[in-house]
């Protein structure tokens, strides 16, 4: 199924000077669905994701990569969304965290308790889903090094630790 | 609007059907300042101002009056409400309360949601309860002291008779309301929701990325704002070229906003605000502007100059403040330790940046936003848009962290000032760069210490002095000193059990907008005081907890009379609130005995302590680290006893201690903010590091189980972290660290 948006609409009305547009058609596939968007491809995925899509599990912290509150998978490897152009992501598969469906991981979560805010938390699942990909009983250090990207201001490192710890050791 | 009731389960449009349409229900409200929950329960209104209220289908709704922000109110609040209710917890719907004065404060900052609403909360549920009983009782006709209520029912056991909450809702909110003098309350024995590890209400929507915050809202026909404001505090557009601007894609106009005039406090700060249809546009569009600046008072501002002068200035007399005992004249070199402390400017940087939504019509104006204070929203809105304050509708949304920012409503002042001019909703977007160089900073400080050593290297005199720009002058101009407020965190209120103790207070000037942010003035005061009673400890080589003892004295409770200064307390009466050494001995005894089982320092290794009250309760905490040869710092262990009198959810009690203790060490450890030219040297997490998960400790939280009334929980963890850290260090290297941050000299 097919969804078309565009920013266009507002635009005309607007009546700007939209001879510098570049809009072009983009397709995506986000979650296992198809969507046609016309848009800039030198736009972000975060934005196109979060202003068009109306798809805002996937948070904006720093823009530059820095934070990775913005995480998504693309062809299931961990980006930052905010770093990832439309033009980039075309014709990959995207995961967002309302398509993420790893149960199990989200289970650990909710068992540890690890949100405060929890506005960082889609991205630390995200970093987290993709670790536990590719290593199920990931190590001390693979975890580290995997969610070391991810900044948590509330804090909740130690029980997204003990959650992942705990993952490793549950049966499928 | 779909996109914010996602969160909230249920929109408040819900709650009015659920009186309206569907009819029945049991509603109760409160007042604002005398607290006459008769008077608005017979008041039409008072549905729109709901603690409870059960509809038909049996679930409870309860509100929520205090902003989520990580800290678990939106659990806690409802815990104490379904407690005295004896309502079921899975039929429990959580609403998010609208900004209404009938609340009374929702500022929720200060760490007193639960202090300020325990017995209130309680009251509230008993008051429903009572109804119920009182609806059930007329419906079978017997006494109602012959009913009671358990598990979601009310029960009548001689006759064996029952009945749900929700078929007695409707006649129970034809009850008489009863007087708050005639509730009854159950017995602590047997609490089922206060004091259990509930999981927090909006986990399932956190984990789905259904949970709406204030950056996520998305109204029909929306303009998206971003806001390059002035660089230098006072200083306003010079000259503005926005033709690259105006073609960027997306960009729809470009708009100045009026500077902030006088003192800053919420207004906007003006600048040139870029509108556009996504906030990528915005932000590209904001790229391509060229805009020159005046120069303002604040245009020569260096900190690093004036963090000098401020350490100069903490080495001469200032104004007292607090004396107790005689002031001593002579401090002969050999029996006096002395030492100057300083902490840098510091900034929140909550993960989801100061963000708001207003939608401006003729009658008023609509508000969504990530807000701790959505009254003051309500109030600054008001009187920038000239209209009345009922006019204002303010949605709380979730906040993605708020540490103190966001209750500063100049985001939302923002939002409505571009609605109003655009006739459309607009959403202002914070960037991390708006957020770190635009903010409210934590102030710039630097405190001296002086003790005086009897002969048997005893102290027998305490002087100590602060320094750092004042809050006040956020609101005020011409302010030169702290407020007595500010001295109450942390500074005048350690109750030292010295015969001479003299605290004085010197002038410092504002170059910016000083705010709080999570602890306040305690973070440089907790750092100062931990820091000098380690080095205390070491020239009288005794332990820092013993020290901490010693200084101390024996248990009592302190109440500072006749010492020149009235006490704040937080707000609280010292009766219900004491200044208690015993607590105190109580944090320090639990951590000592945590950490007698916790590793031993091994090489290049060693143990530091801190112990702060703040927020009316106690927190002592233990940190273990290394130093390795080539300077590389790694923070092991971290063990924090928290004192906060009666817990209302374990779990989160435990959670916002470990966020303290990350959030100290962010603090300790990397944060700095640095002015040159009046202008924020930095921008994002490059130059802002936030600590990440490789930095994070091994964490041991104990609470001190206690029936003391509940008190701060969010900021008190937050001042001890420093100075344990710093001791540590110290333990480990001999190398005393006196300037925050660590990694001037330490690689972290
Ligand atoms: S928003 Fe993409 S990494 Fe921070
Ligand atoms: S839970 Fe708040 S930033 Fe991570």
């Amino acid at each position: 199924m097919a969804e078309v948006l565009s920013t266009k609409a507002v635009v005309k009305e607007a009546n700007t000077a939209a001879s510098t547009q570049t809009l072009s058609t983009q397709t995506l596939i986000i979650n296992g669905k198809s969507f046609t968007l016309d848009a800039d491809p030198k736009m972000p995925i975060l934005w196109a994701l979060r202003d068009i899509l109306g798809l805002t599990g996937t948070k904006y912290g720093c823009g530059a990569g820095l934070c990775g509150a913005c995480t998504v998978h693309l062809d299931g490897q961990p980006v930052r969304a905010c770093l990832t152009s439309l033009g980039q992501a075309q014709g990959k598969q995207l995961t967002t965290i309302e398509g993420l469906d790893n149960q199990k991981l989200k289970d650990a979560w909710a068992e540890y308790n690890v949100p405060q805010c929890g506005y960082c938390q889609a991205g630390q699942l995200m970093s987290a889903a993709a670790l536990v990909a590719q290593h199920p009983k990931p190590s001390e250090a693979q975890i580290n090094s995997a969610m070391s990207g991810n900044i948590c201001r509330c804090g909740t490192y130690p029980r997204i630790k003990a959650a992942l710890q705990n993952y490793a050791k549950q049966e499928d | 609007m779909s996109t914010f009731t996602a969160v909230e389960n249920i929109s408040r449009r819900d709650v009015l059907k659920l009186f309206g349409a569907v009819g029945g229900g049991l509603a109760l409200g409160a007042s604002g300042l005398t607290w006459s929950p008769m008077a608005l329960a017979q008041d039409k209104e008072a549905r729109l101002n709901l603690f409870i209220a059960i509809g038909e289908d049996d679930k409870v709704y309860l509100t929520c009056h205090r902003s989520e922000m990580g800290q678990g109110i939106r659990t806690g609040i409802l815990q104490v409400l379904a407690e005295e209710l004896e309502a079921d917890w899975d039929k429990i719907v959580p609403i998010q309360g609208l900004a209404d004065k009938r609340y009374a404060s929702q500022n929720t900052d200060g760490s007193r949601s639960i202090r300020e609403n325990y017995d209130r909360m309680r009251q509230m549920g008993a008051m429903a309860r009572a109804m119920l009983e009182q609806a059930a009782a007329a419906r079978w006709k017997v006494p109602v002291s012959e009913v009671h209520t358990a598990h979601h029912k009310v029960l009548h056991v001689k006759s064996g008779r029952s009945a749900k909450f929700g078929e007695l809702a409707l006649a129970a909110s034809e009850q008489v309301v009863p007087a708050v003098e005639s509730l009854t309350f159950k017995d602590v024995k047997d609490f089922k929701q206060i004091g259990a590890s509930r999981q927090i209400v909006d986990m399932d929507a956190m984990l789905t990325g259904r949970a709406i915050y204030g950056y996520d809202i998305k109204l029909d026909g929306m303009f998206y704002a971003s806001i390059m404001r002035p660089p230098v505090l006072g200083s306003d557009v010079a000259t503005l070229d926005d033709t690259a601007a105006r073609n960027v894609a997306g960009v729809l106009d470009v708009y100045r906003l009026p500077a902030a005039k006088g003192a800053p406090a919420f207004q906007a700060l003006g600048g040139v605000a870029v509108i556009a249809t996504n906030t990528w546009s915005a932000l590209e569009g904001r790229k391509a502007l060229k805009v020159t600046w005046t120069a303002s008072d604040n245009s020569q501002h260096d900190s690093s100059l004036y963090l000098q002068e401020l350490v100069e200035r903490v080495q001469q007399s200032g104004n007292v403040v607090r004396q107790y005992g005689d002031e001593i004249k002579n401090w002969p070199e050999a029996n006096t330790l002395k030492a100057v402390y300083t902490v840098p400017y510091l900034i929140h940087s909550s993960i989801e940046p100061p963000v708001a939504t207003a939608h401006v019509t003729d009658k008023g104006c609509e508000i969504w936003a990530s807000t701790q204070t959505p009254q003051s929203t309500q109030q600054n809105v008001a009187a920038a848009l000239g209209m009345e304050e009922e006019a204002i509708k303010v949605n709380v949304t979730l906040l993605g962290g708020g540490f103190g920012r966001k209750s500063k409503p100049d985001f939302s002042v923002e939002a409505a000032l571009l609605s109003k001019q655009f006739k459309r909703p607009v959403k202002v977007s914070w960037s991390r760069e708006d957020e770190i160089q635009n903010g409210y900073y934590h102030a710039i400080s630097a405190q001296s210490y002086q003790a005086l050593f009897d002969a048997n290297n005893k102290p027998s005199a305490l002087l100590a002095r602060t320094g750092f720009p004042s809050i006040s002058s956020t609101f005020a101009e011409g302010v030169e000193y702290p407020s007595g407020g500010e001295l109450d965190l942390g500074f005048v209120d350690v109750p030292f059990a010295l015969p001479n103790l003299r605290y004085e207070a010197v002038k410092a000037q504002a170059h910016s907008r000083i705010g709080w942010m999570r602890s306040v003035c305690n973070i440089q005061h907790g750092f100062s005081v931990g820091s000098f009673v380690d080095e205390m400890a070491h020239r009288s080589q005794v332990s820092c907890p013993q020290m901490w003892r010693n200084l101390l004295g024996e248990a009592r409770r302190e109440t500072f009379t006749d010492q020149q200064f009235k006490y704040g307390n937080y707000g609280e009466e010292l009766n219900r609130h004491p200044v208690d050494v015993s607590r105190y001995l109580g944090v320090i005894d639990a951590v000592e005995k945590a950490q007698a089982k916790a590793p031993k320092a091994g090489k290049n290794q060693g143990w530091g302590f801190a112990v702060h009250r703040s927020f009316v309760s106690y927190v002592a905490v233990a940190m273990l680290v290394e130093v390795s040869e080539d300077k590389q710092l790694k923070v092991l262990n971290a063990i924090a006893a928290i004192d906060a009198g009666t817990i209302v959810n374990p779990d989160r009690v435990k959670a916002q201690t470990e966020g303290a203790i990350v959030f100290g060490l962010s603090l300790a450890l990397m944060g700095e903010i640095t002015y040159k030219e009046g202008k924020v040297q930095q921008s994002n997490f490059h130059d802002y590091p936030l600590l990440r998960m490789p930095q994070a400790p091994d964490i041991e939280i104990i609470i001190i189980e206690s029936d003391a009334p509940p008190a701060g929980v969010g900021e008190p963890g937050v001042p001890p972290v420093a100075p344990s850290l710093t001791n540590a260090i110290f333990a480990a290297t001999g190398q005393r660290i006196r300037d925050l941050p660590v990694n001037k000299l330490l690689r972290v």
